[in-house]
């Protein structure tokens, strides 16, 4: 099983888990099992045209995988898999709630 | 490694009383009197005296950083007081700008202290980036980021970035020369509503300190030339499993900011960037609204109303208005334990989360539904003012 590390903001719509485990040959069969399993992340991970969102960004371990083979990126049950959004926050302030 | 400072001659002299209260760094041979004489010429901008630039401006002040820029617009208030150490009870009302002078200046009479009381724009950005060495970013708002990222890229001067979320932060140190920049790792921001700020989701109060030292601490090995910064890589803190992750930053050649073929040659509209038009509109059109003084007027007359509180059960306990609570998120899948034949109002903080409350339920058929205008926050100004607000 293949390590998935959900960042803060998104664990809202994945159960509140800090991680999750899925079973998968690749970056792409891992966040599409993610999202079978907790249908509601989707819209953050995926634009409506089924693309990666550019403020999100998935590592495999330590490495952006858009410097691999992106979603065809192959995993093995070791990796650790990171979805990492970009955050804004720093002070009270813009109140996009 | 370049250095920030060799471009410019490390001119600065110590006094004798400069030299006894820096004696902790002298006696390092990682800082020494060279190094002491290199952060008392280096000019640091902090962007913010909130959470982050608390911890920041108050370590560079100590550590004897010669000039400490800060640029803030906002005034202090009671809920900035859980994080903000810069700022005191005493202060909730005054400039934060002044208050972070005064704590800096007691702390060091040595600084040379520059406020910019002004909001950093795509005008005054460039020049206010022309008198500082370095730029540490501690702003709060995607717009802010991109501007401070791109003007920093623009005029070659380091970024070090923090930022948090909750009990999670990220630092790195963005737009040297050598390494990637922001827009290299995030090319473009989230639309707006998609990623909850600060304001919603809240932020453990020490959270802004671990992550502001850590950019203190960057600033210092930057201008020390000492060393491994955080140049290419992403620092992840995560304050309740108190770990500490790191994940490998590469500079994009397609990067519209610093790539091989850039595209920003000059500061842009970061609102319209990121997709915010003008002020937030906290309503969106076409949803009904009911004042928090009808409401009263219309409960206490005994009509029948439904109170939705859209809210997160944890608000709740904090005050509440005997609503029934659904946390928005759990809308759709609890529609059914409405009845669309009543009149409904719903309300959340402050109006924004029970205004796409209502869109949703119009959507869904309810005929009768209003939007409680400025949230029970403004209940608590205008109805019943001994209940609590946060
Ligand atoms: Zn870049």
């Amino acid at each position: 099983m293949t390590k998935i590390h959900i960042p803060t903001p998104l664990r809202q719509y994945a159960g509140k888990q800090a991680t999750i485990e899925i079973k998968a040959g690749t970056i792409g069969d891992a966040l599409s099992g993610l999202i079978s399993k907790h249908p509601d992340l989707r819209r953050h991970l995926y634009t409506d045209e089924g693309k990666l969102r550019a403020f999100v960004n998935v590592y495999l371990n330590d490495e952006d995988v858009r410097y691999l083979q992106k979603e065809a990126t192959a995993v093995k049950d070791s990796d650790t898999i990171s979805i990492v959004p970009s955050i804004a926050g720093g002070a009270a302030g813009l109140t996009i709630s | 490694m370049a250095t920030i400072t060799e471009t410019k001659p490390a001119t600065a002299v110590l006094n004798n009383d400069e030299i006894l209260r820096y004696s902790r760094h002298l006696i390092m041979p990682e800082v020494g009197m060279e190094g002491q004489q290199k952060l008392k010429a280096a000019r640091v901008l902090c962007i913010g005296a909130g959470g982050l630039g608390s911890p920041l401006a108050l370590y560079l002040g100590a550590a004897g950083v010669g000039t400490l820029g800060i640029v803030d617009f906002d005034v202090v208030d009671y809920t900035n007081l859980q994080r903000q150490i810069i700022h005191t009870t005493a202060d909730v009302g005054r400039k934060k700008l002044d208050s972070a002078a005064e704590k800096l200046k007691a702390i060091n009479p040595f600084l040379n202290i520059r406020t910019f009381e002004t909001k950093l724009t795509s005008e005054n950005a460039l020049e206010l980036f022309r008198e500082f060495d370095i730029i540490a970013d501690g702003t709060d708002n995607f717009p802010t980021r991109y501007l401070v990222n791109d003007a920093c890229v623009l005029s070659g001067k380091p970024n070090v970035y923090g930022s948090i979320f909750r009990f999670e932060g990220q630092a790195s140190v963005f737009a040297t020369e050598e390494g990637p920049c922001y827009r290299c790792l995030y090319p473009e921001p989230p639309p707006p509503g998609l990623v909850p700020s600060c304001a919603e989701g809240g932020v453990l109060g020490i959270l802004p300190g671990l992550v502001g030292v850590i950019q203190a601490t960057e600033v210092i090995k930057l201008i020390l030339g000492t060393g491994e910064p955080l140049i290419g890589r992403l620092l992840l803190v995560d304050a309740l499993g108190m770990k500490f992750r790191e994940l490998r930053l590469r500079k994009n050649p397609d990067c519209p900011a610093c790539g091989t073929h850039r595209t920003i040659t000059k500061l842009i509209d970061y609102n319209e960037f990121c997709g915010i038009r003008g002020e937030e509109k906290p309503v969106e059109a076409g949803i009904p609204e009911m004042q928090v003084e009808e409401l009263k007027r219309r409960l206490d007359a005994g009509d029948d109303l439904f109170v939705l509180d859209v809210r997160e059960p944890h608000e709740y306990q904090i005050c509440n208005i005997g609503g029934y609570l659904i946390p928005l998120g759990d809308l759709p899948k609890r529609v059914s334990e409405l009845d669309s034949s009543r009149e409904i109002v719903a309300h959340c903080r402050s109006g924004v989360r029970s205004g796409k409350a209502v869109g949703f339920l119009q959507q869904a058929g309810f005929k009768k539904v209003h939007n409680l205008a400025g949230g029970i926050l403004a209940w608590a100004d205008r109805v019943d003012p001994k209940m609590a607000k946060y």
